[in-house]
């Protein structure tokens, strides 16, 4: 299952497009998810989630969003007093110069815009550079947030939610709340600022004409709400279909082997094109609003002027406003009507943003599974006793894949554990390094509860290695030493001679300063997984658990890790899983686990030995396999 | 060296992490998918020429109002001047809405059509190409820079012209109205237009800066998702989150950078044209007042100065948007103009028997071309016989099987199928007769029928349901909505097995002369493996089949087992035979040899 969370339905509450059954007749059905879910709730208001979240990213910012709103107002009230200089320019500065060529009142005048003009500039300035400090500080502290509570989270949670989701978390839906935050307050404060402070003004300066002004104001709200409304709507129908474009487009590039092996391309070329298609029908739809609403508000605007012109210039003539004044009008309703083309791009930026906070509230809320203790317990040194007192554990209540696990592994012995698919072989590894808490019982490390070890102090103790022999950028060196970063160069190069890998690291171009992201991608999948068991032994844990560690290995590299291990794992606990019995050969001991229940117990010759049980049967199987 | 390099560009293709060289001839190139439009374009051209008359003739009709009925009196002619700005007024949106509207659709189009020529191409490209270019890479050709040329073509392109005809038409009107205030203006135009384009140039500077910072804390934040089991098995938590850390404040420090200057730049853009007021305002209200100039000119004048600020600041972002969108031309033309290197002949075989014969097959990689992994391959494939393929990690045994359906193409020898070389025949016809298994399959985000039958979209219900059988598949019908579940990335996740044993039934399903299986049953349990092997069998019993493998236990699918080592076939033979005769055979494949080999020394 994609995510637990989802809900089954195939489509939104409208029934199905001919389009959508024609993307669902090779799509097929599925979740929708928690990602979809988050999109589909925007309707151009924050969603309870988002809006908790933002607030609690703003609060500690709240000395400055005060001095912010105080640069902006500044800056407007400076801004918007410009047109009313001109104003008083033209009626009181003109007439002394008409009379008696007096310029000292015009000059005086002048000043004052002077003045205006630099306050505006410089709180202007403040303004974006403020502006630009929460913008970032709110940014990094979400980025830290995020990423340590993904890091928090456990392997359960990242098991479900993949890993491209966890990077779009951190990219895409960060940024998206960067801009909102950038242009958002900017505009909408400009714009509220000016609807309001405008009218003011124009009521003050001449209440008729400023009242007949005013009776654009319900237009415009009536257009802009429409155009919010609709404009959240055709933003998710197009996030869907570019997702649409994008995954297909990144598949078949990245599947581009079998596409053509296939012979697929006809049908993709097919597929893309809807798609494409279907992408430009709903761009055309976004676009369109725009094209309605920007016409929209300069025919409000424009109408509104000549309005004005025609009434304005009736009370000029009839001697009951000054020329001033009517300029003054006019060069306001230039204004007002200038910050309205911002809105329609605010709008997207608010959608995005808006799904954005949603979907990171969702993440932020979840609890991380296995929980850090409280009150951590000290272990400095371990002597690697595994103690499973009466274990149960079960990932779907009601369906133990544990049922009930008494078993001590004695400190230095080498357990195999073998079984089928399912058997419960990975849970019981997966318990022993709390990437799992169990349902019932406890997992004890020298007869403490590993849930009273700190995850760090545990891991010190505790390591697995899986077939996910991950290489981090950097090099060779910095990734064997990745567990124990003080190693010395002399402890790096035994660990690798004692694996044999010490020879084809040194044939690199830069030895162990081989950068694993220029050269080392040659490093074959046998060379990485001895990077990566020569990073376990490194780390010198207590215990060493191998979760099918070697079965990406070919046979001569599969052999060469065995004789390593023989050397390395004496004087350690080590746990090795494996379907396949090679690795098998060199336990102390041997358990043979079904149905989460350890049905066989035993030193591998003794069980072979005793010629029936399912161990000896498929040690037959197997050397019949080698013949 | 130049010589070099240019040739062996010549054989691998454009280099993904080299910018194309970009000019004005690359977005002229493109002109080809704009012809289509060429009437929209001109209309377009003409509404928005209209609309910067319009801009003009409005504060225009505001002076005359101002001067005629308002100052001498004339209200007669008020009425008439009122209406006229009316009817201005409304013409001006009634433009902006034709043209939006006519815009919308031929800039759409573009962008369609080009993405989906786009897309046509990348498909033809061959594995030579696509080993070296990430999706990630394509995608953003095909997403960012298709909309910069989208942008460009519908609104810079326009602007810049009409921008240019609004400054020098505006100028004009000034200097004509009274010259003195114009010059002001055209004065203030000037360092403007200069600041604008060095700001661009820096900011570009530190904008690129930011872009990298960013593009580093996405890795960070990638292999900390990807890695997340590795840093908890060793507990490095801590010191992952603190390198992350890091780099946010690193980026958090360069963006400070980039939102001051364009703070300052903001600044000086917005106070400029406010300091031009006040002189304005100076002059002209002296001019108002000794007779030079009419109030109604004063107020046109200021309005109109106020309507230049936007055409005069944008001239530097459309200039730096030209620039982009160059670029993004150039990246796209760059995958137009490599040529698909593996094009299919005209023959076909009209009754395909699977003699499948590797003659003298060498190869070498485009971007090593002296150093051969193949060094001259012979093996042949009697028509239903097995051939298990056994060799050392990194021996090339991928390699020989994926130039059967032609992925890549051999560089010496060749391959031939029912004794006709694969490069003579029809492509589509060579790829229906081999069918392969890969070792990591490739599921897309689509239902499980339609991953299924990739290579055969008219199979039957039955047909599919064999397959399902042979592959030990069947549990898809356990999935929620059955075969139309939705799986792969964005859908239900499958385990490793269960993925290989879905590329296998499609394998089965395509019905092919030559089964390919590369490696495919190595994520399989024991027990699995074992049902899987007994109803392959039957499949290879009359099809001819190539088997990479790593196991003996694949191995006893074949007929016979041919060695890879060195580039070439060392020995052919039985399985036991091998084990018995060949040291490096038994290296390869007896795990048990370990204990005889330490007991001898």
């Amino acid at each position: 299952m994609s995510t637990p969370t989802g809900t089954r339905t195939g489509a939104p509450t409208d029934a199905p497009t001919e389009a959508q059954q024609r993307t669902r007749a090779w799509r097929g059905e599925a979740d929708v998810d928690r990602d979809e879910a988050a999109e589909r709730m925007t309707s151009g208001t924050l969603g309870g989630g988002a809006r908790r979240l933002l607030v609690e990213l703003l609060r500690p910012h709240a000395r400055l969003l005060w001095l912010l709103t105080g640069a902006v107002v500044i800056e407007n009230a400076a801004r918007l007093a410009i047109p009313y200089l001109v104003k008083e320019g033209i009626d009181v500065g003109i007439p002394p110069i008409t009379q008696d060529g007096d310029v000292r009142p015009l000059l005086g005048i002048v000043g004052v815009v002077l003045v205006a003009t630099v306050v505006q500039a410089v709180s202007r300035n403040r303004f974006l550079v403020l502006q630009g400090r929460v913008g970032q500080d709110v940014l990094y502290q979400l980025r830290r947030r995020v990423f340590r509570h993904f890091q928090a989270l456990s392997p359960a949670f990242h098991d479900t939610y993949t890993s491209g989701r966890v990077i779009s978390r951190q990219t895409s839906d960060v940024e998206a709340i960067y801009e909102m935050l950038e242009t958002g307050f900017d505009g909408l404060v400009k714009a509220a600022l000016t609807l309001f402070g405008t009218a003011g003004i124009l009521l003050y300066l001449d209440v008729k004409l400023g009242l007949v002004s005013l009776l654009s104001f319900p237009c415009l709200v009536l257009l802009t709400n429409w155009f919010r409304k609709a404009s959240a709507r055709s933003y998710r129908v197009t996030r869907e279909k570019v997702a649409l474009v994008i995954v297909h487009f990144v598949e078949s590039m990245g599947g581009i082997r079998a596409v053509q092996a296939f012979r697929r391309e006809p049908r993709n070329q097919e597929i893309f094109d809807d798609v494409n298609d279907q992408y430009r029908v709903a761009n055309l739809g976004a676009f369109r609003l725009v094209t309605w609403f920007m016409p929209g508000t300069r025919l409000i605007g424009n109408v509104t002027i000549a309005v004005v012109l025609g009434y304005g210039g009736y009370l000029a003539y009839t001697g009951e406003v000054t020329v001033g004044v009517l300029a003054a009008f006019l060069l306001y309703l230039r204004q007002f009507f200038e910050p309205m083309m911002d809105i329609s791009q605010f709008y997207n930026t608010f959608q995005s943003a808006s799904a954005a906070l949603e979907k990171l509230a969702g993440v932020l809320d979840q609890e991380p599974g296995v929980p850090e203790p409280e009150h951590p317990r000290a272990l400095p040194d371990a002597r690697g006793e595994l103690h499973f007192d009466g274990v149960g554990f079960s990932y779907v209540e009601g369906r133990p894949v544990i049922p009930d696990l008494e078993l001590t592994l004695p400190a230095g012995q080498t357990v195999a554990v073998v079984g089928t698919t399912g058997a419960g072989k990975t849970t019981l590894a997966k318990l022993a390094t709390r990437f799992y808490d169990p349902t019932a019982g406890a997992v004890r490390l020298d007869g403490v509860d590993v849930r009273e070890l700190d995850s760090d102090t545990l891991r010190r103790h505790v390591v697995m290695v899986t077939q996910e022999n991950y290489l981090f950028s950097g090099s060779i060196a910095d990734n064997i030493r990745f567990g124990r970063p003080e190693a010395t160069m002399e402890e790096v190069v035994a660990a690798t001679k004692a694996l044999g890998a010490h020879d084809f690291i040194s044939a690199m171009p830069e030895g162990y300063d081989t950068d694993v992201a220029n050269q080392g991608g040659r490093l074959s999948a046998g060379q990485r997984q001895l990077v990566a068991f020569a990073r376990a032994f490194l780390a010198d844990p207590a215990v060493l658990i191998l979760d099918e560690a070697t079965s990406s290995l070919d046979i001569p590299s599969e052999r060469l890790v065995q004789k390593a291990l023989r050397t390395v794992l004496a004087g350690r606990t080590a746990i090795i899983i494996a379907h396949r019995l090679s690795t098998v050969e060199i336990a102390d001991r041997v358990l043979v686990m079904e149905h989460g229940r350890v049905v066989e117990d035993g030193s591998p010759a003794d069980l072979v030995a005793s010629g029936e049980g399912r161990y000896a049967s498929l040690h037959d199987a197997w050397e019949a396999s080698l013949a | 060296m130049t010589m070099a390099t240019s040739s062996s560009r010549a054989l691998t293709g454009p280099d993904p992490d080299v910018q194309p060289p970009a000019g004005v001839h690359s977005l002229w190139r493109l002109r080809g998918y704009l012809y289509p439009y060429r009437w929209q374009l001109l209309f377009m051209l003409l509404a928005a020429l209209a609309g910067v008359g319009l801009s003009l003739a409005i504060p225009l009709v505001t002076a005359a109002i101002i001067d005629g009925p308002v100052t001498d009196g004339e209200i007669g002619m008020l009425p008439a001047l009122a209406a006229l700005a009316l009817a201005l007024g409304v013409l001006e949106a009634v433009l902006i809405f034709a043209r939006r509207w006519v815009q919308n659709k031929a800039v759409l189009g573009l962008e369609t059509t080009l993405r989906g020529d786009l897309y046509a191409r990348l498909q033809q490209l061959p594995m030579s190409f696509h080993t070296r270019w990430q999706s990630g890479q394509l995608l953003s050709r095909a997403t960012t820079d298709l909309s910069l040329i989208r942008r460009f073509s519908g609104f810079g392109m326009l602007f810049l012209l009409t921008n240019i005809v609004q400054l020098v038409v505006t100028c004009v009107i000034l200097l004509l109205m009274y010259w003195p205030l114009g010059l002001v203006v055209a004065a203030v135009s000037v360092p403007i237009i200069w600041l604008s384009m060095r700001f661009e140039k820096s900011y570009v500077v530190v904008s690129r800066q930011v872009q990298d910072e960013q593009g580093d804390l996405a890795t960070r934040a990638e292999e900390a998702a990807v890695a997340i089991r590795v840093i908890k098995s060793f507990g490095r938590s801590e010191h992952v989150s603190a390198q992350y850390e890091r780099a946010a404040e690193q980026l958090r420090a360069t963006s400070m950078r980039k939102v001051r200057m364009s703070a300052t730049f903001w600044t000086f853009l917005e106070g400029i044209p406010n300091l031009a007021v006040v002189v304005v305002l100076a002059l002209g209200a002296w001019g108002v007042g000794t007779d030079r100039l009419t109030p109604g000119q004063l107020v046109a004048f200021i309005t109109l100065m106020l309507s230049l600020v936007w055409p005069v600041s944008s001239l530097g972002v459309i200039l730096a948007m030209a620039q982009e969108s160059m670029t993004a031309s150039a990246r796209i033309l760059e995958i137009f103009d490599t040529e698909p290197a593996i094009v299919g002949g005209t023959r076909t075989i009209e009754r395909p028997r699977g003699h499948l014969r590797f003659e003298g097959v060498r190869f070498a990689f485009p971007d090593e071309p002296g150093e051969d992994v193949l060094k001259g391959v012979d093996l042949e494939l009697a028509p239903g016989e097995t051939v298990a393929l056994v060799g050392a990690t990194g021996a090339g045994k991928t390699l020989l099987t994926a130039l059967v359906p032609r992925l890549w193409d051999v560089t010496g020898g060749r391959v031939t199928l029912d004794g006709v070389d694969v490069r003579d025949l029809d492509l589509t016809h060579l790829r229906t007769l081999v069918a392969t298994a890969f070792e990591d399959p490739t599921l897309f985000s689509m239902s499980a029928r339609e991953n299924l039958t990739l290579g055969r979209a008219d199979a039957t219900e039955a047909e599919i349901e064999e397959a399902l059988e042979v592959a030990q598949a069947q549990f898809v019908h356990d999935l929620p909505w059955g075969l139309d579940t939705r799986i792969g990335e964005q859908g239900m996740s499958l385990s490793g097995g269960q993925r290989q044993r879905l590329a296998l039934a499609r394998a089965v399903l395509a019905r092919p002369s030559v089964i390919v299986l590369d490696d495919t049953l190595s994520a399989l349990d024991v027990h699995t493996e074992t049902l899987v092997e007994a109803a392959l069998r039957r499949v290879l019993a009359d099809t001819t089949g190539l088997i990479v493998a790593h196991r003996a236990s694949t191995v006893l699918l074949a007929d016979r087992v041919a060695l890879l080592q060195d580039g070439v076939i060392t020995h052919v033979g039985d399985h036991r035979e091998l084990l018995a005769t060949v040291p490096a055979y038994r290296d390869l494949l007896a795990a048990e040899d370990e204990r005889a080999e330490e007991m001898s020394a």
